[in-house]
């Protein structure tokens, strides 16, 4: 019955055809836990938490489908009960995140660059696009290519393509056992190690350097992990799960600060990048946080010059002006290509409008 | 707006070539018919047509330039990699450009320890794992065309293979793609890191079939070989006992690299051809392959082995060495020609289903075999739920083309019906048009117009496939399966019958 009364996806379409009819931007509203990021948001609040509840979940399909306003917290102990996760180990950033709200930041954790974004588990999403049409794209099974991908093209579009009523996603059995080993090193032997033994069959599943030691996370069945132990050496983190949910939350210490949080999205080899401020290294390398002392445009200018060189972008994760240059700028044609996009399925312009790019 | 193609009804043909010659050197650019009948179609060559022209560049400027010159021109352009597709993707037009990326066939750059391969669209999937063995990396999608197919058709259709439940498909391995647009732009996206600023575009080009864009460079992912890999096989006397173990085997909490299921049909044919030591007696087997590290695998094989038995095997065989776990999948990689040897011809559906209805659509289509009077073979992905029902039928005989096709639409509905797809990993192309309105309401199919308008406004690349006009859609539910086949297409069936089929016999998926 939850299932049922929980669907308000109807009186949604009416609200955005409506404002569509009238030209009137809408800010789509999940929790608001992840209210910090992106640019700041415009437009008359459109409650999204109220469509919520799981549609359809069989442990042995390994897949889920929920309604986006369902508490990330919720999806996550569901599973859980079944022996399984999101092996994309999304960050909350707050109780009451929703697993909408994770899916149009297209935030994913510390066990990214193993299994797999958040995008790489989306099989389907139902969405309403700025006609206030109801669409079906993608579905529940493993492998669909019948027509273009539109599912994944919404994770990370910061909800400015439709509004995302549910998502089907693929979900994996939680791992027998986890173990992290610790070890001191520097920076530069850090990066090298991480993505040397990446490079190898190890069960690796996290690879986290916090600028003094080098935290590698095992996951798989007791004797593989045993054995891998056994090669890497380093000492055994007695609190594993915590030290990896602080990473995921940016709760670990390095981030208790109000200074701007840049993120280096780069090649995970590249050297150590040689900037001021303080450093952390997630994702074996291809994710590196800097608190920065002065947030200048020159600074962030510099920041985004040396990503680039190094194969990526630089973006204002967290503080900073947020109604500035927050994502790194985009080439012509490919904004180009962006603003197009976005009229193809929100012509009148009306979903959060300015919060992922200035121009739509 | 202005909805309508912009294609130039009556193209200047001697004109066009004349500004091809500006870009290319002249024997890069077909234009007799004799050198333009190879290209007239892909993997599925039931369906054939003659291309205007051929154009063969060398590199992704001379792309650019003829995406320039036909866009100028309003030139339709068709994009074409090794052909190997199964589904009519690459059918040229009578009036546009076949665009082949053949010699775009340079590896361009190897980074071992970003465990990266920076290639061309025309090299071939397998020579990229062959290029970095040394490093102990590979690619993992691995089509069972992989010896032929190329890259930058393994974007276009986001191939799959035999590993996907557990390494992905295409948009899981590829970081970034360099495309040219249909205007002639050149244009990046995706990155060298594990995301990019803005949309997710490669997400949304990779599996695009060549209507957005013109792959010119592609950055794969490469992964660590695995330390060992081992293959179980498992016979049935049922084939829902061996549909339903599927879902067991998964449910148990283990993923397996690869689990693949053959029909006693298939099983007798692949034994017949290849003899990979198939119990022929069997009503199914499955072949499940595990790999990791080496404790790993020995402790998941036991448990599988278990589950299998569990599950109502009646006897479950362990690949003792190297050279039987070879033995085992040459015959399920055989197993495609093996049934082109039993039957004159066949046609080969990719539906996907649920898991759980696996065993409920291979007892459906047994009984649709039944009732058009036609074998089906069945040897299929089974740990994606990725059907490949191989309708056997012979062409000669007046009548079974269209028995065969309406059985097969009938197969793809089904698997719609039971929450499923109508195409796992071989795309829509030309072949499966008239499904997608089973599968997709008028608005969906409208969205994803304006999808491609917004990559290609006027309508120039690889028109006419992969999502079929409304108006195409309402005559389809108003006349049924009597319009199945593709206009262009059934006039030119009768002839050269002996040589279809041959690239899907021998790079089937």
């Amino acid at each position: 019955m939850e299932i049922a009364a929980n669907d308000i996806s109807q009186t949604l379409c009416q609200s955005v055809a409506e404002a569509a009819g009238l030209g009137r931007p809408l800010q789509l509203c999940g929790s608001g836990s992840k209210g910090f990021f992106g640019r700041r948001a415009t437009g008359t609040p459109l409650e999204l938490t109220a469509h919520r509840g799981v549609i359809n979940y069989e442990p042995r399909e390994l897949v889920i489908t929920v309604r986006a306003g369902t508490r990330l917290a919720e999806l996550e102990a569901l599973l859980a009960a079944e022996g399984q996760m999101l092996a994309f180990e999304p960050p909350h950033f707050g109780p009451s995140a929703t697993l909408g709200g994770s899916a149009a930041c297209g935030l994913s954790g510390p066990r990214r660059p193993y299994a797999g974004a958040l995008r790489d588990f989306v099989l389907g999403v139902t969405l309403i696009n700025g006609r206030g049409e109801r669409l079906r794209f993608g579905g529940e099974v493993m492998k669909n290519v019948a027509g273009y991908d539109l599912s994944r093209l919404m994770v990370g579009a910061m909800g400015s393509l439709g509004l995302l009523l549910d998502v089907s996603l693929k979900v994996l059995p939680l791992p027998e056992t986890e173990r992290t080993l610790v070890q001191a090193c520097t920076e530069a032997q850090a990066i090298e190690r991480m993505n040397r033994l990446a490079g190898t069959p190890l069960p690796l599943s996290g690879a986290v350097y916090d600028g003094l030691q080098l935290y590698l996370r095992l996951s798989g069945s007791a004797p593989g992990v045993r054995a891998a132990q056994t090669q890497l050496g380093g000492e055994v983190l007695a609190d594993g799960a915590g030290f990896w949910r602080r990473v995921r939350e940016l709760e670990h210490p390095f981030f208790d600060n109000d200074r701007p949080l840049w993120r280096l999205s780069i090649a995970p080899g590249a050297p150590p990048l040689g900037l001021p401020g303080k450093q952390f290294i997630d994702w074996g390398g291809a994710q590196r946080w800097l608190l920065v002392e002065q947030p200048t445009e020159q600074l962030a200018e510099r920041l985004r010059e040396v990503a680039v060189q190094h194969g990526g972008h630089a973006q204002l994760f967290r503080g900073g002006d947020r109604n500035g240059a927050v994502n790194h700028p985009l080439p012509g044609p490919l904004m180009q290509l962006h603003q197009q996009l976005k009229l193809a399925f929100d012509p009148q312009g009306i979903f959060n409008p300015g919060r992922l790019y200035p121009e739509f | 707006m202005d909805h309508t193609p912009r294609v130039n009804p009556s193209v200047d043909k001697p004109g066009l070539i004349r500004a091809l010659r500006q870009i290319l050197p002249a024997q890069r650019i077909l234009h007799e018919r004799e050198a333009l009948r190879p290209y007239e179609c892909d993997g599925l060559s039931a369906y054939r047509q003659v291309p205007l022209l051929v154009v063969l560049p060398d590199d992704a400027e001379q792309v650019r330039q003829v995406m320039q010159c036909c866009h100028e021109r309003g030139v339709p352009v068709v994009a074409r990699g090794a052909a190997t597709g199964l589904s009519g993707g690459a059918l040229p037009l009578a009036d546009g450009v076949l665009l082949s990326l053949a010699r775009l066939n340079r590896t361009l750059h190897i980074d071992p320890l970003n465990r990266t391969a920076r290639v061309q669209p025309g090299v071939r999937n397998l020579a990229i794992s062959q290029a970095v063995e040394g490093l102990g990396l590979y690619y993992a999608p691995d089509p069972s065309s992989q010896i032929a197919c190329t890259i930058g058709g393994n974007v276009a259709e986001n191939s799959g293979g035999v590993h996907c439940l557990k390494y992905g498909l295409t948009v899981h391995n590829v970081l970034q793609l360099k495309l040219v647009t249909a205007t002639g732009e050149l244009v990046t996206l995706g990155a060298e890191a594990l995301d990019a600023p803005g949309f997710d575009l490669p997400a949304l080009l990779i599996g695009s079939e060549g209507m957005l864009g013109i792959v010119v460079e592609v950055l794969v992912k490469l992964l660590p070989t695995p330390e060992r890999a081992q293959v179980l096989l498992a016979a049935f006397d049922d084939v829902s006992k061996a549909a339903n173990a599927v879902g067991d085997v998964i449910a148990a909490g283990i993923i397996p690299a690869g689990l693949e299921m053959m029909d006693g049909l298939a099983i007798r044919a692949a034994e017949d051809f290849v003899h990979a030591g198939y119990p022929v007696d069997a009503a199914a087997i499955l072949l499940c392959e595990l790999d990791g590290a080496n404790e790993e695998v020995s402790a998941h094989l036991a448990r599988v082995r278990q589950q299998l038995l569990d599950s109502g095997a009646t006897e479950v065989r362990t690949a003792e060495n190297e050279e039987q776990r070879a033995l085992f999948w040459k015959g399920r990689k055989s197993a495609f020609p093996a049934v082109g040897r039993i039957s004159p011809d066949y046609y080969c559906m990719d539906g996907t289903v649920p898991r759980k209805r696996l065993a409920e659509v291979l007892l459906e289509t047994s009984r649709l075999s039944e009732h058009y009077q036609l074998p089906v073979a069945n040897v299929f992905h089974a740990g994606d739920g990725n059907l490949h029902p191989l309708i056997l039928y012979d062409a000669n005989r007046p009548g079974e083309l269209k028995r065969a096709e309406d059985l097969g639409a009938e197969i793809l509905e089904l698997c719609v019906r039971v929450g499923g797809t109508i195409t796992g990993e071989h795309g829509v192309g030309h072949e499966k048009i008239h499904q997608m309105c089973v599968q997709f309401s008028a608005a969906e199919l409208a969205q994803f117009h304006a999808v491609k308008r917004a990559f290609d406004p006027h309508g120039l690349l690889n028109p006419g496939k992969a999502v079929p006009q409304p108006r195409h859609c309402s005559e389809y539910k108003a006349l049924g399966s009597d319009t199945l086949t593709p206009p262009s297409a059934r006039d030119q069936r009768a002839r050269d019958q002996d040589e279809q089929d041959q690239d899907v016999r021998d790079h089937g998926a």
